[in-house]
């Protein structure tokens, strides 16, 4: 599957990557490359197998629903590149 | 005193009981040593300070006649796991300055066996990479060099830092994490052991994630003994990672006989690749060979869609990632994008993300969430995903009929030079892989053993599969194949 500029710019635009308009180009030819090569799954009879959710028969253990953990906003916070009066600060959301 | 340096774990740990040595000593010794190798890159960030400490504790310990098999054994750490306190950013500029408030379970239970930890290790960025060239800190040098040659080579990767400081007597051994064969293929280009454990051994909490249903941990050390002994430490039932095995940790070290009698040994035809080079032919045949000599009935086997082992791969450990790192948004740790006026919150994930992810994880990041994107999910993810199911069925077929372990090379070639593969397509890259990843797909153990050198005096290695759970088994063949073997080569000290 060839994959154009405008679907390379979509991708990075969902993994919120900023790609320069110039690079582009090669962004997608790598992209083209790649699933070339994944395309060889469609050789396989996949028919009737179901997709694999865990590699060891497992089922998720359970425990009581109780805190467990917390009060540790200052730890929470310590490598927060800016973290102002408790909180993480961002730049401004709504106008 | 001989060079504490040159000792293995199971050396020291004795020399330690037996009042031979202190662990302040053999910490001093090797901290030393990394002083002096700078070349390697291998360290990429010490904690001398932690490791004196450490080491004294361990001292004490070994006094009152407390000691643990880890205890007061300087070790190195891959930079993948969180250390607290100290700088762990997976070898990644989008996670500068990130020192966790908390221990990763693994290095926690190493600490906890009385490990002395002498610092961080260099690897490839998130553990994607098969050569250690994608790392922030700069290339990882191979110990290694061809004969009559100083060209530098890759250790591999990803834990290359890992492989690197133990080949060169930097640390007694060193924990690697593996998702495609970051353990084992390193392990081969340096000619020391390294192990994978079953999926569900090692607990991932603290490990910074790549891709979660195939990140492993795992010893690499200068032995099978040592990695025996180093596993143990390292596995344990963990609450906090959901998919940790609630089941005994054995004695791995007691399992290891070098007894193989009666064991079957499965030879898989889909392993001799077209392409292989001669050497690596020999030496697969010759290790045949020598499991056969040791009394191991050797069987042919088929494993039919080892092929599409790779392809699947690179559908599955990109969309784990591109779900994992999007937590790296310059909001709660790591690096954040300097904005420019009226930039909003979409712009600073935007800029954070190019500015501190390198090429590799964003071509990952990217091929990730393309395959999980509207319309293309069942086609590529949910195809992978049943192609895995396949994978793992071949070698639960085999094992049912008797198969006890499987030996097939674990690299393709010896060590290449680092910049070599620079102008290659990424995929060329990812073949380095193609007969470790079916290990990772399928949930099972791995170990990587050293078993000669090439033309040009390269390590070379061979790697056995064995039955889920049954790492002790496994290892005692490794145990097996290493005193066939006899493999003592070591790199002659260039840095």
């Amino acid at each position: 599957m060839s994959i154009d500029e405008k679907t390379a710019a979509r991708v990075a635009k969902l993994a919120r990557i900023k790609v320069e308009d110039d690079q582009l180009p090669a962004l997608a030819q790598e992209f083209s490359n790649i699933l070339g090569f994944i395309e060889q799954l469609n050789e396989v009879d996949v028919e009737g197998i179901e997709p694999m959710t865990s590699v060891t028969p497992q089922k998720l253990y359970r425990r009581v629903d109780e805190v467990t953990d917390g009060d540790q906003q200052e730890k929470v916070l310590k490598n927060a590149p800016d973290a102002r009066e408790g909180f993480f600060a961002v730049p401004k959301v709504v106008e | 005193m001989s060079d504490l340096t040159k000792m293995t774990l199971a050396d020291a740990r004795d020399a330690l009981r037996k009042r031979e040595t202190t662990s302040v000593e053999l910490t001093e010794t090797h901290l030393k040593a990394i002083e002096g190798a700078g070349a390697l890159n291998a360290f990429v960030h010490h904690t001398p300070e932690i490791a004196l400490e450490q080491a004294k504790a361990a001292d004490a310990r070994i006094a009152a006649g407390d000691a643990p098999d880890m205890c007061g054994l300087p070790i190195g750490i891959k930079d993948l796991f969180c250390t607290k306190g100290v700088p762990s950013q997976a070898a990644s500029a989008i996670l500068n300055e990130f020192k966790p408030e908390y221990e990763s379970t693994v290095s926690q239970n190493l600490f906890d066996a009385g490990g002395v930890m002498l610092g961080k290790l260099n690897m490839d960025e998130f553990a994607m990479g098969s050569s250690n060239e994608t790392s922030v800190y700069g290339n990882v040098v191979n110990p290694w060099r061809r004969n009559g040659d100083d060209a530098a080579l890759t250790p591999g990767g990803s834990s290359g830092g890992s492989a690197s400081a133990v080949a060169a007597d930097l640390c007694l051994a060193a924990t690697g994490t593996d998702t495609g064969g970051s353990i084992r293929q390193p392990a081969a280009f340096t000619g020391i052991t390294g192990i994978k454990p079953t999926y569900g051994r090692c607990s991932r909490w603290g490990t910074i994630a790549f891709a979660s249903s195939l990140d492993q941990a795992g010893p690499m050390t200068k032995d099978v003994r040592d990695a025996a002994i180093m596993l143990k430490a390292m596995c344990s039932f963990d609450a906090k990672d959901s998919t940790s095995a609630n089941l005994p940790v054995p004695n791995f070290e007691a399992m290891l006989t070098g007894n193989i009698k009666g064991k079957t040994i499965g030879i898989p035809e889909e392993y001799s690749m077209d392409g292989m080079s001669q050497e690596i032919r020999d030496l697969w045949a010759d290790g045949t060979e020598m499991l056969k000599a040791a009394g191991a009935e050797i069987r042919h086997i088929s494993l039919p869609h080892t092929k599409y082992a790779l392809p699947a791969y690179y559908v599955i450990a990109p969309a784990e990632a591109s779900s994992n790192l999007a937590r790296y948004d310059g909001v709660r740790y790591g690096h954040r994008a300097t904005l420019d006026a009226g930039d909003g919150i979409t712009e600073m994930y935007e800029k954070t993300r190019a500015e501190g992810f390198g090429p590799e994880v964003q071509r990952r990041v990217m091929i990730g969430t393309y395959v999980l994107s509207a319309g293309f999910y069942d086609a590529y993810y949910n195809r992978a995903r049943r192609v895995r199911a396949l994978i793992k069925k071949d070698f639960d077929d085999v094992f049912a009929t008797g198969v006890d372990a499987i030996l097939t090379p674990a690299t393709p070639s010896a060590a290449f030079g680092l910049g070599e593969m620079k102008d290659a397509d990424p995929v060329q890259m990812y073949l380095n892989d193609v007969f470790t990843v079916t290990v990772n797909l399928a949930g099972l153990p791995g170990v990587a053993v050293p078993a000669g050198v090439d033309a040009q005096g390269l390590p070379l290695a061979l790697q056995l599969i064995g039955k889920p759970w049954e790492e002790g088994d496994l290892l005692n063949t490794a145990y097996a194949l290493e005193q066939a073997a006899g493999f003592v080569a070591k790199p002659n000290k260039w840095w």
